[in-house]
């Protein structure tokens, strides 16, 4: 079976359309830039600062110039261009970013993401996590269903939320779920598991799709 | 604008200063001339940065060499030592959203009262400051920050000061610039007046008091 990390990646990479201007998180998020749909072309923007971030560098081929938003060495596409942070988060929160994709630590019935930290326990900050959130067009969280098999996907949020914004979309690796005004919808549903199991693992009530399908 | 040793650079700091400093998790940070605030055990220091890097690394060594009392930064995961000094109560940290930082201090640098966010509007990020309304949408006033110094790298500077980056190492610097009374720019290199376009300077050197030579680190 396939990872469950990478199912919820490759799922997402499914989301994007050509042409799109992408911020992906760390983590799950990351692993989206392998999975793009053949024949698209998407844009990675970085919030430290460039557009058009391409793929880890071969060993020995690193500039310490040129990094990601994980302080990680990477490359620079042909096109590509820099810029400095209050561009980059013009860009991000001016509504110009057309998906960004973050890992979550719960999301709430409301589609309200929490995924900055655990009061005396992980005080990481924030970063451009509120700001990605607040801003983009889409804002799609990838994170597993269950965190040591209690549910991520809650009533009311109990961590300190990133945004009161409602996120568009969450894709773990046994459900994909859309916020909607109303509550939470399943739309679509890992092939290996029931309605009854996905509700059972998570803490706020779902709506089920009518057309409900199959995730691929 | 004066080329002066590295050493000299922190004949100018004083203990308690405040101080901003480019760099993102490492990344285009002034490395020499933090090097030098550490080895003349400069302390007291007030920190504005995007974050404090890895312990080893940039903004990190003046965390774990004490140099800080208190940090404006929009991240700290990367570095376990700021993290231990804030719960023990040793550093006050201020955690700001890193595109607020960015436009606190850009509004630092060019005349700026505040500036409006909707980014932190209905999280802890709120508590404590005004909410303006404006067309029915909610926006935190987030005020402007300066800096007595201001530590910044470049890829090159001519010998006016007028300043070059080096791709996504630009980040915050160029921001810092305007946003502090007096500004020194490590550099990997000087080359002649002249020798770079006019289109390809990225800070005009007339606001550059400093240049030191660190050359280039890693």
């Amino acid at each position: 079976m396939i990872d469950p990390k990478e199912r919820i990646a490759r799922r997402i990479g499914r989301e994007l359309s050509d042409g799109d201007l992408v911020n992906l998180g760390i983590g799950i998020p990351t692993l989206v830039s392998n999975y793009i749909p053949a024949g698209i072309r998407v844009f990675f923007q970085s919030e430290n600062g460039i557009i058009g971030m391409g793929p880890l560098p071969e060993k020995g081929m690193e500039n310490g110039d040129l990094t990601n938003a994980g302080g990680q060495c990477v490359t620079a596409l042909p096109g590509s261009a820099i810029f400095d942070s209050a561009m980059s988060f013009s860009i991000i929160r001016g509504g110009h970013l057309d998906v960004t994709v973050l890992g979550g630590l719960q999301v709430d019935e409301n589609g309200i993401l929490a995924n900055w930290m655990v009061p005396g326990r992980m005080v990481p900050g924030m970063g451009g996590a509120m700001d990605l959130v607040t801003g983009a067009k889409r804002v799609i969280v990838a994170m597993t269903h269950t965190s040591k098999g209690n549910p991520k996907i809650v009533k009311k949020c109990s961590l300190p939320i990133t945004s009161n914004r409602r996120v568009d979309l969450i894709v773990t690796e046994l459900a994909v779920i859309e916020p909607f005004p109303g509550g939470l919808m399943l739309k679509e549903k890992a092939s290996d598991a029931t309605v009854e199991e996905i509700q059972s693992l998570t803490e706020a009530r779902l709506f089920v799709a009518e057309d409900l399908k199959d995730m691929v | 604008m004066r080329i002066v040793g590295m050493k000299e650079t922190i004949s100018l700091i004083k203990k308690d200063s405040s101080v901003m400093i480019g760099g993102f998790l490492g990344c285009g940070s002034p490395d020499c001339i933090i090097n030098e605030i550490v080895e003349n055990e400069i302390s007291g220091l007030t920190l504005v940065a995007n974050d404090t890097a890895f312990p080893e690394m940039g903004v990190g060594k003046l965390i774990v060499n004490k140099c800080a009392s208190k940090i404006v930064v929009s991240h700290i995961g990367t570095n376990p030592e700021t993290q231990r000094q804030m719960i023990e109560g040793e550093l006050e940290v201020e955690l700001v959203p890193q595109g607020t930082l960015a436009e606190r201090i850009r509004a630092g640098g060019v005349g700026l009262g505040g500036i409006l966010t909707p980014t932190g509007v209905g999280t802890v990020v709120q508590d404590g400051k005004k909410v303006v309304t404006i067309d029915g949408k909610d926006y935190l006033m987030e005020l402007p920050l300066r800096a007595d110094f201001a530590l910044v790298k470049a890829k090159k500077a001519d010998y006016f000061g007028n300043l070059v980056f080096s791709l996504t190492a630009r980040n915050f610097n160029p921001l810092m610039v305007l946003a502090c009374d007096t500004v020194i720019v490590e550099v990997e290199e000087i080359v002649p007046v002249g020798s770079l376009s006019p289109d390809e300077i990225h800070i005009p050197g007339v606001f550059v008091h400093y240049i030191a030579v660190g050359g280039r680190l890693q």
